[in-house]
């Protein structure tokens, strides 16, 4: 299979960290929102994690990719 | 209730684009039937090792050890430890070699190599009958989970669609869905989606158990609030030498011989579901690797979905409450109103509700029978606020899509090789396989759709599944191990301890009755002999008679037929590559078996 599952893996955490994230920035100081979970914003700090847990995924699938295309017989 | 805004849709709605975006993007790659049923045999171990265990975290998972927790307790953990663990190690070490190793493309073309034509038939009918059921049962609990968390009454309130619609609304739904991925991308596609959800999970899960333990006040603070609920639910291994002082009501050989060997070993050993992951495997080192390292999160998932159901059921019940307060001399009255399911329950656990008389439902005992099903659920609701609720929501729904899609997948196998290609049309062109692959998909879809309707009687989904594992795969595991490890067994014997496993499961079933169930669907339908105190106990025996059975019966048939050639016998040379130590799948598995026992000194 040539789709290298990091990839999409990547992506889609990357852009739902960055949705979590936009919107615990935005709403933080709201304490009615994150007074069920402890009054942690937990949005905007699940968020990072996962921004950071999908761009490594990208950076390791592209990766991956390139020096597939590189080696001789082309890409797998 | 629920009230999803923008960002939850959103979150969801990536999901499904990513999850039909894999399948557009293997697409182009299904070019023979072996692409599409096998995925072509080309797959890296990791994946194959992550979709081994994410078949598996479906609904039956996910909302059933949840709702374990919530009723068992930890014990609910050996089901990991003593099951899973072991039975993996074994897998990778000692039988992926025969299955890789034998060009079989499912199990009961596998039995029917070693064997003969009809015992492979008589597995393969079995098999895809199970296979159907259970993916209508994850169609049923995707469906149930949507309903009760309400994800669709606001949209229905606004176009005046009756409320009673969202369950056949949303079975239609994920089998859409599913059905999309999986024609695309076939076993491959299912396989990186399985790897997807099962990553969403984690995300999901993490966060919510790490709330819920900060919440109770660590894991001392949930140890005071479960004793004050039942001492009993935090030790996974007290009480075990007498079924009457443990929770399940099981004994240590109930633990032993039933979670142990027949559960643990017939589930991860002889289950074609989880097996279809790991034979996709690129090579022999991978395949046997990918079982070693499911092993690895398999370990770490107690944390992540026992817990939930532990937590739920230590918090407080919601009851109805009125605030009176003053503000500038107004005079509020704030009332928060519970709904009557939720005051009967316990902790977060509400009670099961009659459909049509509107009631709280009450057991043969007269207590009202709790939904431990909901625990997981309920939890994501009270301490996730929206936008990680959406993510959450996601998490549950997907992983319930992957369990079924492995349902899926195996079946159009079973039924393409096995049951087609062996009996109904031989010699065919590829390109004809690869359609009839394809039509197998979309008719187990719907047979599943039309089993997720009938579904609604059964009290706990993972009992329900273990019932039809019970029936189908316990007696199995023993076929394949006499087949794999005693050259003896013949044809004859493995057909006819097939049909006495399964006529045994039938029997113990129909005899026995768990305390406090009413007899039918749960047991007890010829006569009730022996009463168990839980289904989950009245399981395990179920499968261990299926297993005996079995076991006997091949044996003794085996030794007054005519054996095969030991030459025609297959898969019997075992190649050992030389890799350096560490890259070793033998060594991969002693570091596993250590970590697994370190675990349950921990939670003694």
């Amino acid at each position: 299979m040539k789709l290298d599952l990091r990839i999409p893996v990547g992506w889609m955490f990357t852009l739902c960290g960055l949705l979590l994230t936009f919107l615990g920035y935005s709403t933080s100081g709201n304490t009615e929102l994150y007074g069920r979970c402890l009054g942690i914003n937990v949005n905007l700090w699940w968020g990072l994690v996962l921004v950071v847990f999908g761009l490594s995924m990208l950076v390791l699938g592209y990766r991956a990719q390139k020096m597939l295309e590189k080696e001789p017989g082309g890409p797998r | 209730m629920l009230n999803l805004t923008l960002v939850d849709w959103l979150i969801l709605l990536i999901y499904c684009f990513v999850a039909v975006g894999i399948g557009f993007a293997l697409k182009p790659h299904m070019k023979t039937s072996s692409d599409f049923l096998l995925a072509g045999r080309a797959l890296p171990a990791w994946i194959c090792g992550l979709a081994f265990v994410a078949v598996n975290v479906g609904a039956p998972e996910v909302i059933g050890m949840g709702a374990s927790g919530a009723k068992y307790g930890l014990e609910a953990a050996h089901i990991y430890g003593i099951g899973a663990i072991p039975a993996m190690i074994f897998l990778g070490l000692f039988m992926m070699p025969y299955y890789y190793g034998s060009k079989a493309r499912s199990i009961p073309e596998f039995v029917g190599l070693r064997f003969d034509e009809k015992t492979r038939a008589l597995n393969a009918c079995l098999f895809a009958a199970m296979t159907v059921f259970s993916a209508g049962i994850s169609l049923y609990a995707v469906a149930r989970l949507i309903e009760g968390l309400h994800i669709f009454d606001a949209l229905f309130y606004a176009r005046g669609w009756p409320l009673g619609w969202i369950f056949g609304f949303s079975v239609v739904l994920a089998a859409a869905l599913v059905m999309a991925y999986i024609l695309l991308g076939g076993l491959a596609g299912a396989m990186y989606n399985q790897v997807v959800q099962f990553l969403l999970l984690v995300a999901s899960l993490l966060p919510l158990v790490l709330l819920g333990l900060k919440g109770a006040g660590g894991w001392n603070g949930l140890r005071t609030s479960v004793a004050a609920v039942d001492p009993s639910l935090m030790h996974e291994w007290k009480g075990v030498m007498h079924a009457g002082t443990n929770p399940m009501g099981i004994d240590i050989i109930g633990i032993g011989m039933g979670l142990g060997f027949v559960l643990g070993a017939g589930y991860w050993c002889a289950d074609f579901r989880v097996m279809q992951s790991a034979m996709a495997a690129k090579d022999m080192g991978s395949a046997r690797r990918a079982p070693l390292i499911a092993a690895i999160p398999r370990m770490f998932f107690p944390f992540l979905l026992i817990l939930p159901g532990l937590l739920a059921i230590t918090l407080p019940t919601p009851h109805t409450t009125t605030v009176v307060r003053e503000q500038n001399g107004i005079i509020y009255h704030e009332t928060n109103v519970a709904s009557k399911e939720a005051e009967a329950g316990k902790g977060l656990v509400p009670a099961k509700m009659d459909a049509v008389s509107g009631q709280v439902m009450l057991d043969a005992g007269g207590r009202p029978q709790l939904d431990y099903d909901m625990a997981t659920p309920k939890l994501l609701l009270h301490y996730f606020p929206t936008g990680l609720l959406g993510l959450g929501i996601t998490a549950l729904l997907a992983s319930f899509m992957g369990g079924m899609a492995g349902n899926v997948t195996a079946f159009n196998t079973v039924f393409t090789c096995d049951l087609y290609q062996a009996h109904i049309h031989k010699g065919a062109s590829d390109g004809h396989y690869l359609a009839v692959g394809r039509w197998a998909t979309v008719g187990c879809i719907l047979l599943s759709v039309a089993a997720a309707f009938a579904a609604v009687q059964f009290n706990s989904i993972l009992d329900t599944l273990q019932l039809a594992f019970a029936l189908v795969n316990a007696p199995l595991l023993a076929t394949v191990l006499l087949g794999m490890f005693w050259k003896r067994a013949t044809g004859h014997g493995a057909f006819a301890g097939l049909i006495a496993g399964t006529i045994a499961a039938l029997l113990h079933h129909g005899l026995t009755l768990p305390i406090a169930a009413h007899p039918g669907i749960h047991g007890g339908w010829i006569a009730i002999v022996h009463a168990y105190p839980s289904d989950m106990t009245q399981n395990l025996f179920t499968a261990i008679c299926a297993f005996s059975a079995n076991f006997i019966v091949t044996v003794v048939v085996s030794l007054c037929t005519k054996a095969r050639v030991e030459t025609e016998v297959l898969g019997l040379a075992r190649v050992r590559a030389h890799i350096v130590w560490w890259k070793r799948p033998e060594t991969l598995a002693v570091a596993i078996l250590l970590a697994a026992v370190a675990l349950n000194i921990f939670f003694y």
